[in-house]
């Protein structure tokens, strides 16, 4: 008797055919994936300007099948407000990791969300400096080793991580802010669905969105590839509890 | 006033209102004296027109809100002062590579930002097209050259004022000048989502590049990454540009003895200057630089060929001086002339801004011009 095989995933057509370097490990393709699934089922592919920033993940601006614009580091949350401003019937959100985000850039991700820009900020926080190979961020957890906090981070030294949504979630003009993770993939469907609201948030034109994901890094967490997950369960989510902080009332998604 | 035609105002205000008859609709500016004037205006006119002006929380986030702006195909600007300038240089040293075709005004304090101006201040040294409008009627003009010449070139153009510029009222006709009537290149950059057609990447990165390097296409969709394409590209486009863009205004060449070199407002006072010393029946020509790069070499070295020395007039310890110099190529003797001069505001204008001044600094040089 035959079988009738079901199609159950596929790649995102918004992610092309190009390949990507991240490395084996990482949790920023599979937060990615999510992004593009949403836009796509959104229908807004020819809506949507993607602000990038500066990190491992820049490399997906070869990938993405929408309209993206590199942004320096830090910075992306300005870029795209002075898209959204211009086109404000577009979907407009930044891809930016922690040390672009949080570390280099939190005077404009900040302003940004002061002045409810209706733009969706997407920060991909895996506590360390990936691309440079295993740095300290402003997130980077107590304890942490990193190739610059060669002890751990002691907050006596080098402070304490930064709790962005937290931060923000207070904001008049931040109307959605949630953090997700990719390690299990309970964690990537709940991911999706984040950002699923972040992004009809803005399509309502509620105010400034926030969605963070923590993200593997096993590269820059100096543990073996498989140990991702594990970490990140023991060290980063106790600081970074995932879950929403803020949703607009009356959102159906 | 939407359709404003002649006025009497401000450098700054003029500048403003000629940047949005040329099709400005996004603005943003962190104020600073003198291009606080601009930032006013513009929170003013902008919403009369439909566009947008934001007072940024700092010059940093406005020149990248310019870049997303500029980006999505919207022609924008921002304005700010020698500092401001300071902090915004990352991106547009980006933006050169980037290609983003946006306008920058400086209104400097004094001049010493010749040299940020004209070599980049940001990493790699990537201009923009710097252009020294020296009167508020030249302003207007500038304001619509600017953004015709960003968009031709798909390069940056930095408006390079100061405070003289900003401040001094004069009457002004907004039309646009016959060279920014031409017909423009289509922006098929512009990322303002990919509506009906493939998507595109703006970046100054080399990413998504879609030929090989000997310019044939590649196979199936297939793109590459040449991160150091931008930078070669920005060198080829700075040579095209110095081939088709150099204005400059000259006077008296024919039978000068000794050629006076100024830009910007202080240029009219050398100019003035210039012509007192010839009434006194000194035959002194004058050369004022309007793109301050590409840089009018070509003129300085016809001088100089002929052996004449030239006297150059700025309002800082000699920074074009640098360019004349390297313009001549020791075929004639540069003399600087100018220097810092600041009231106690330290917004740029200082006693050395008289053409009485400049005149005694053009008899001494003259006087001596025989002497090499």
């Amino acid at each position: 008797m035959a079988t009738e095989m079901q199609k159950v995933f596929t790649r995102s057509p918004l992610l092309g055919t190009n390949t990507h370097s991240l490395c084996p490990g990482c949790g920023e393709p599979n937060a990615i994936r999510v992004l593009m699934e949403n836009i796509e089922e959104m229908e807004e592919r020819e809506n949507t300007i993607c602000v990038l920033g500066i990190g491992c993940y820049t490399a997906f601006a070869a990938l993405m099948e929408i309209d993206c614009q590199q942004a320096m580091h830090g910075r992306a949350p300005a870029q795209a407000t002075g898209v959204k401003r211009v086109l404000p019937d577009r979907l407009v959100f930044t891809l930016q990791g922690d040390g672009d985000m949080v570390t280099e850039g939190i005077q404009e991700v900040i302003h940004a969300a002061s002045r409810g820009e209706k733009i969706t900020a997407v920060c991909l926080n895996n506590a360390a400096f990936g691309e440079t190979g295993g740095h300290m961020t402003a997130t980077s957890v107590v304890g942490q080793k990193t190739k610059s906090t060669l002890g751990g981070r002691d907050p006596e030294v080098h402070g304490h991580p930064i709790r962005l949504p937290e931060m923000l979630q207070g904001f008049e003009g931040v109307a959605y802010v949630a953090r997700g993770t990719v390690h299990t993939p309970v964690g990537v469907k709940k991911t999706k669905k984040l950002l699923r609201a972040a992004l009809e948030t803005q399509r309502r034109g509620l105010g400034f969105g926030l969605v963070e994901i923590v993200t593997m890094c096993p590269t820059g967490w100096f543990v073996p590839t498989a140990d991702g997950p594990r970490f990140q369960e023991e060290h980063l989510l106790p600081i970074f509890p995932v879950g929403e902080l803020k949703r607009p009332a009356g959102l159906d998604v | 006033m939407s359709d404003l035609k002649r006025a009497f105002l401000e450098g700054g205000h003029a500048l403003a209102e000629a940047a949005i008859q040329a099709g400005c609709r996004f603005y943003c500016g962190y104020p600073m004296t003198p291009s606080t004037e601009v930032l006013e205006y513009m929170a003013r006119r902008m919403p009369e027109v439909g566009g947008v002006c934001v007072n940024v929380e700092s010059e940093l986030e406005g020149i990248n809100m310019v870049w997303g702006a500029t980006g999505a195909g919207v022609r924008s600007m921002i304005a700010s002062t020698t500092n401001g300038m300071s902090l915004m240089q990352e991106s547009l040293s980006e933006m050169v590579l980037g290609r983003i075709p946006a306008v920058i005004v400086n209104m400097g304090r004094g001049q010493g930002d010749y040299n940020m101006c004209t070599r980049g201040g940001g990493h790699g040294s990537n201009p923009a097209i710097v252009l020294a409008p020296s009167s508020g009627p030249e302003a207007v003009e500038t304001a619509y050259r600017a953004f015709h010449l960003a968009e031709k070139w798909r390069h940056p153009v930095m408006i390079f004022g100061d405070f003289l510029l900003s401040h001094t009222s004069e009457t002004v006709t907004f039309e646009p000048p016959e060279d920014t009537l031409g017909p423009l290149p289509d922006k098929d950059w512009a990322t303002d989502g990919a509506r009906g057609r493939p998507p595109r990447l703006l970046t100054s990165l080399g990413m998504r590049i879609t030929d090989a390097p000997d310019g044939s296409p590649l196979p199936d969709a297939q793109t590459r990454t040449d991160v150091t394409a931008p930078m070669r590209l920005a060198v080829q486009r700075h040579e095209e540009i110095a081939a088709a863009e150099i204005r400059v205004e000259t006077h008296w060449l024919e039978d000068a003895e000794l050629v006076v070199s100024a830009f910007g407002v202080p240029a009219r006072f050398a100019q003035y200057a210039a012509r007192l010393a010839r009434d006194e029946g000194m035959k002194i020509g004058f050369v004022r630089p309007y793109t301050l790069l590409p840089f009018p070499a070509e003129t300085f070295r016809r001088v100089a060929e002929r052996g004449l020395p030239i006297a150059v007039f700025e309002n800082n310890a000699g920074q074009m001086v640098q360019d004349v110099r390297l313009a001549v190529e020791g075929r004639a003797p540069v003399h600087f002339i100018g220097g810092i001069s600041m009231d106690s505001s330290g917004f740029g204008v200082g006693p050395h801004i008289d053409a009485l001044h400049i005149l005694q600094r053009l008899r001494e040089v003259y006087a001596t011009r025989n002497a090499a």
